[in-house]
């Protein structure tokens, strides 16, 4: 599993990603009430906003960590978003997305690395 | 503003007893939720009880040099359009401060406690409020507590209080008395801003933690600002600085119930108070803009500022959200914005610009739930 420094979790399958936010993300976030996630087949550019995650305190954004293609997106967390603070690293994910270029991964942070980001 | 500058309530080591996450508010070092999350912590107070350190809020007295309480009360007066004299002792009123311009300074409640006013006033107005309120010295002595306030709210609020000790059951909506609660003597209102029945009280600094754990060993959930904020949205109530403030007049605000016919054109003591030519002329012409609930169609709360169109298409706005959220006893987004008053009927189509989409919603009159106030 990899990170960002936006709390985001990305695990890689072949050349795709699947991505959601991390359990310190949900966290913070407090109780979801509104995710908006995008449509399968659309493309995204590094940082290009991706999703919508509005919590009782606040709107706040998934911003695109690697550029890719929607491939799948997980509608169950759009009709309860409470998963997202049940399970964000489980059963909470948010979208799959083809990468362009899997080498990418590597530049982003590992468990450790992550960790002592939110410690 | 750094962590150290945050001023700590009475309340401070309670709520890390209690594992709130903790934010700065007006200044304030404040819980903005506990553990179990704003959703349950709102359901706590629609359900049973909820408990809120409100400490951060100003209390103020007013004490008549005179000893006359209606000295004190028409000196209030010269600063808000509320009929303050006439106000039985033993009871609080809800009021707003205005400017010259008929604008609103702040909202407060005010209590006559027999000998004195006791005021409640935001936190991020007390020390302007404070300010305001020494021109009156000539009348009266302005004393800023710095004492502690909790908020108990929700049908279970009596029981709660009934539990340890205190007579609570004598009060009714908007009463104030002299309470002993868990052996701790209280200053109490049977009031508060969620919508519910309920009681704050007003309790000495070095008092405070120990009547907070009684009441939370008595059945009281402890909650922070985020659920605070769902249920006074709910409730329609307005918060200042969000949905009023120094530029809203008390009759675009829809809060004309808190301007007494004493002080209206014809009243035995018509105007008198700051933004008076405004305030009245508004009252008989209509005000340009009014306050309104509006209900989001979908899922997606609308947020202040989200502007709000006639129609999917139209290219100018005709107002603006000024506060919104999720509702949970709502069932889903609730929000106040200001509207023309011909846009300003319940059920009026309207569109809000979410994240450059326009999303559909309609007027909805206020509270979206309604008021249990034990009257």
């Amino acid at each position: 599993m990899k990170f960002t420094e936006d709390h985001e979790w990305l695990t890689l399958d072949g050349d795709v990603v699947t991505v959601g936010i991390t359990l310190h993300a949900a966290e913070q976030l407090g109780d979801v009430v509104f995710i908006e996630l995008p449509e399968v087949g659309d493309e995204f550019e590094v940082g290009a906003e991706i999703c919508t995650i509005e919590s009782v305190k606040a709107a706040s954004e998934i911003n695109a960590a690697v550029a890719g293609e929607i491939t799948e997106i997980n509608e169950a967390i759009v009709a309860n978003p409470a998963l997202v603070n049940e399970d964000p690293e489980g059963e909470a994910w948010f979208f799959k997305m083809k990468l362009e270029d899997v080498a990418v991964l590597a530049d982003l942070l590992d468990e450790e690395a992550y960790k002592a980001l939110i410690d | 503003m750094s962590e150290d500058d945050l001023k700590r309530t009475p309340l401070d080591a309670f709520h890390a007893r209690h594992g709130a996450r903790m934010t700065g508010f007006a200044g304030w070092r404040m819980p903005v939720q506990y553990a179990a999350g704003p959703l349950k912590e709102h359901a706590s107070a629609r359900e049973g009880a909820a408990l809120f350190d409100v400490g951060h809020m100003g209390q103020v007295n007013l004490r008549p040099r005179s000893g006359r309480i209606e000295d004190a009360m028409l000196a209030l007066e010269r600063l808000t359009p509320a009929a303050v004299l006439g106000l039985p002792d033993g009871r609080q009123r809800y009021a707003v401060l205005t400017n010259d311009a008929g604008g609103i300074e702040d909202d407060l409640m005010v209590s006559n406690r027999g000998d004195r006013l006791a005021l409640v006033v935001n936190a991020a107005n007390a020390e302007a409020d404070v300010a305001l309120l020494r021109r009156l010295e000539d009348v009266c002595e302005v004393e800023p507590l710095g004492r502690g306030l909790i908020a108990l709210q929700g049908p279970g609020a009596e029981s709660v209080l009934t539990t340890l000790g205190a007579a609570a059951g004598g009060l009714r909506f908007m009463d104030a008395a002299s309470l002993t609660v868990a052996g701790v003597a209280v200053e109490a209102t049977r009031s508060g801003y969620t919508g519910e029945d309920g009681f704050e009280l007003s309790v000495a600094a070095e008092h405070a933690p120990a009547l907070a754990e009684a009441l939370v060993e008595a059945g009281a959930a402890p909650g922070g600002l985020a659920a605070r904020d769902t249920l006074r949205l709910e409730a329609g109530l307005p918060l200042h600085g969000s949905d009023i403030d120094a530029g809203t007049s008390p009759v675009e605000a829809g809060l004309t119930f808190a301007i007494q016919k004493a002080r209206r054109a014809g009243g035995e003591r018509e105007g008198g108070f700051p933004g008076a030519e405004r305030i009245l002329r508004e009252l008989v012409d209509g005000p340009d803009r009014i306050r309104v609930g509006l209900r989001p169609e979908g899922r997606a709360p609308f947020r202040a500022h989200v502007p709000l169109f006639e129609a999917e298409d139209a290219s100018a706005p005709v107002g603006e959200v000024s506060s919104g959220t999720f509702g949970a006893s709502a069932g889903g987004p609730v929000a106040m914005a200001y509207l023309p008053p011909r846009l300003a009927a319940p059920s009026t189509p309207l569109w809000g610009e979410v994240r450059g989409k326009r999303l559909a919603a309609a007027v909805h009159a206020l509270p979206f739930v309604p008021h249990r106030y034990k009257r």
